[in-house]
């Protein structure tokens, strides 16, 4: 495990000439375009990390004339922040993103799904919305995208429940497989990606994969926008080269007295000081979607753990049985063991439960509440129980 | 209660009528009338030739589409993580001060709705609030009454 230190990179903010990217990516072919992403080793920036060029790749086989190409905007992991920014800052990144995705893949049709606390900005994004219709017309080429709004639902950023959520339904997530990339959106193949995914394939275009790969590790290349708050003196919005260590992250964002992070959100890893040197942040050690909450030692981590629980249990869509009743439960638990209405063993049955919903709830919600439930419980167990 | 005209007409006109179009539709009523009355819902039906039970179904599926009466301003207040470690509490307890509401309740002259809402992303700038779109952020007790005062003056 090769660590490379804290360094800072500017490729997601930094102003580009989008007409002068996109020109050359029209000129490649398809297989082309593809072929920089997957060297590039690109992964899904939203938080699931799957390889960017294989899904493009997956939904350019698809014979379907009819595709699309959706960005996920529906943010709302706690602690994350960074694609209200981007979006915000460039979202004419995010639009060339989806058309060179969409000319990859054969898709004329794009969606931005975004969620509904964010739509204080749709104004300001639809103005550049009407700037790049001109420019992909000026350019010669055939791609159109129009918004959706998202009504308060996290579940909703899972990407069934997104397509669910588009075409008028309750967000529920469908079964798994079939795929999005051969039944998506209105039932067509779909390549659904994070706003800082589109956003980074456009710099990749731009660069060259042989270029992007450089930066990174073996396992998660590239640099990614972390969103940063909890006790720390300087909360905020910071793009970093992967391949650091969450030592080297609490070195530099910390107060000094920091004693755990949760990496990922609500739904990813809780560090404890004591394995801060020997974490790496990334897909070789805890991966995550940009969220970094530090807490330090004035936080008690059964509030901690509570707050996520009561998050879950709200934010579950009912729809499954291990999720609706297991996140339901695990709170309860807790606050059982809490008040010494049950035994601090109990916690372990909770454990077992909570491993439970993570291979039988139906999608990524159920099944990453034992992230966090586990990470606290067995790091933090006294704070849990006294 | 309110009586929804031909808004509902209207908005089947400009965002279609297949199934796809109802939520844009009901985000449109709540836009304009803070919630849905099961008039209001019952008339979307109508218009998209889908059962009543489809469009209750859907829209108590999202928190921000209420279904029952709300005031002019809905107030939300983040509660997740960071906005709970950042003094959460007490930009509640300001606002029920000012308002004399308590949360989950409404201003008797239909101003203002005080709720919570789980993690709206601004995490960086805790407290955080949205008043309908708008957020709030970087938020004290002091400042949360002078942004409800300014919504007051509206």
């Amino acid at each position: 495990m090769k660590n490379k230190g804290l360094s800072k990179v500017d490729l997601i903010f930094e102003s580009i000439d989008v007409r002068e990217v996109l020109t050359k990516a029209f000129a490649m072919t398809s297989e082309e375009i593809i072929q920089q992403i997957l060297e590039s080793g690109l992964k899904g920036r939203g938080g699931a990390g799957f390889p960017t060029g294989l899904k493009w790749k997956y939904t350019a086989a698809e014979k379907e004339p009819e595709k699309y190409i959706v960005c996920n905007a529906d943010e709302g992991e706690p602690g994350t922040f960074k694609d209200r920014e981007i979006l915000d800052k460039v979202s004419y990144k995010v639009y060339g993103g989806m058309a060179i995705a969409g000319k990859a893949m054969g898709a004329k049709k794009g969606f931005i799904y975004l969620r509904g606390e964010y739509r204080f900005l749709l104004p300001q994004l639809y103005v550049e919305l009407h700037k790049f219709h001109k420019l992909i017309r000026e350019i010669g080429y055939d791609f159109n995208i129009e918004y959706r709004m998202g009504s308060g639902a996290y579940i909703c950023g899972e990407e069934s429940a997104l397509f669910e959520s588009i075409e008028g339904f309750r967000g529920e997530p469908r079964n798994k497989p079939p795929y999005p990339t051969t039944s998506g959106l209105f039932y067509k193949p779909t390549s659904i990606n994070n706003v800082e995914t589109l956003v980074t394939a456009i710099m990749i275009m731009k660069m060259g994969g042989a270029e992007y790969v450089k930066l990174g590790t073996k396992d998660s290349r590239g640099s990614k926008v972390f969103s940063i708050s909890g006790d720390t003196p300087i909360p905020g919005i910071f793009e970093l080269e992967l391949g650091m260590g969450v030592q080297e992250f609490v070195n530099e964002f910390g107060d000094g007295d920091t004693k755990a992070v949760q990496v990922g959100g609500a739904s990813g890893f809780c560090v404890p000081r004591k394995k801060f040197g020997e974490t790496m942040i990334g897909f070789e050690g805890v991966p995550t979607g940009g969220s970094m909450k530090l807490f330090n030692s004035s936080r008690s981590m059964y509030n901690v753990l509570h707050n996520y629980l009561e998050f879950f249990t709200e934010e579950s869509c009912g729809q499954c049985t291990p999720c609706r009743v297991g996140c339901q439960q695990l709170l309860l638990g807790i606050e059982k063991v809490k008040k010494g209405e049950a035994k601090s063993t109990y916690l372990n049955e909770l454990v077992k439960l909570a491993d439970t919903m993570k291979v039988a709830s139906k999608c990524g919600l159920g099944q990453s509440v034992g992230n966090a439930f586990r990470s606290i419980v067995e790091n933090f167990r006294e704070e849990v129980i006294y | 209660m309110y009586h929804t005209g031909n808004l509902v007409k209207d908005l089947a006109e400009k965002h279609g009528r297949k199934r796809e179009s109802l939520m844009p539709i009901l985000q449109d009523i709540v836009r304009k009338y803070n919630y849905l009355t099961d008039d209001a819902m019952v008339d979307v039906a109508t218009e998209l030739d889908i059962s009543a039970a489809e469009v209750y179904g859907t829209a108590s599926f999202y928190t921000f589409l209420d279904t029952k009466p709300r005031g002019k301003n809905i107030i939300r207040v983040c509660k997740t993580i960071t906005c709970s470690m950042k003094g959460k509490n007490d930009i509640i307890n300001s606002i029920e001060d000012i308002l004399k509401i308590k949360v989950g309740e409404t201003t008797p002259d239909k101003m203002f709705t005080l709720l919570e809402t789980n993690c709206i992303g601004w995490c960086h700038k805790a407290p955080a609030i949205l008043i309908n779109d708008m957020p709030y952020t970087d938020l004290t007790p002091e400042t949360v009454i002078d942004v409800i005062k300014g919504y007051m003056r509206k």
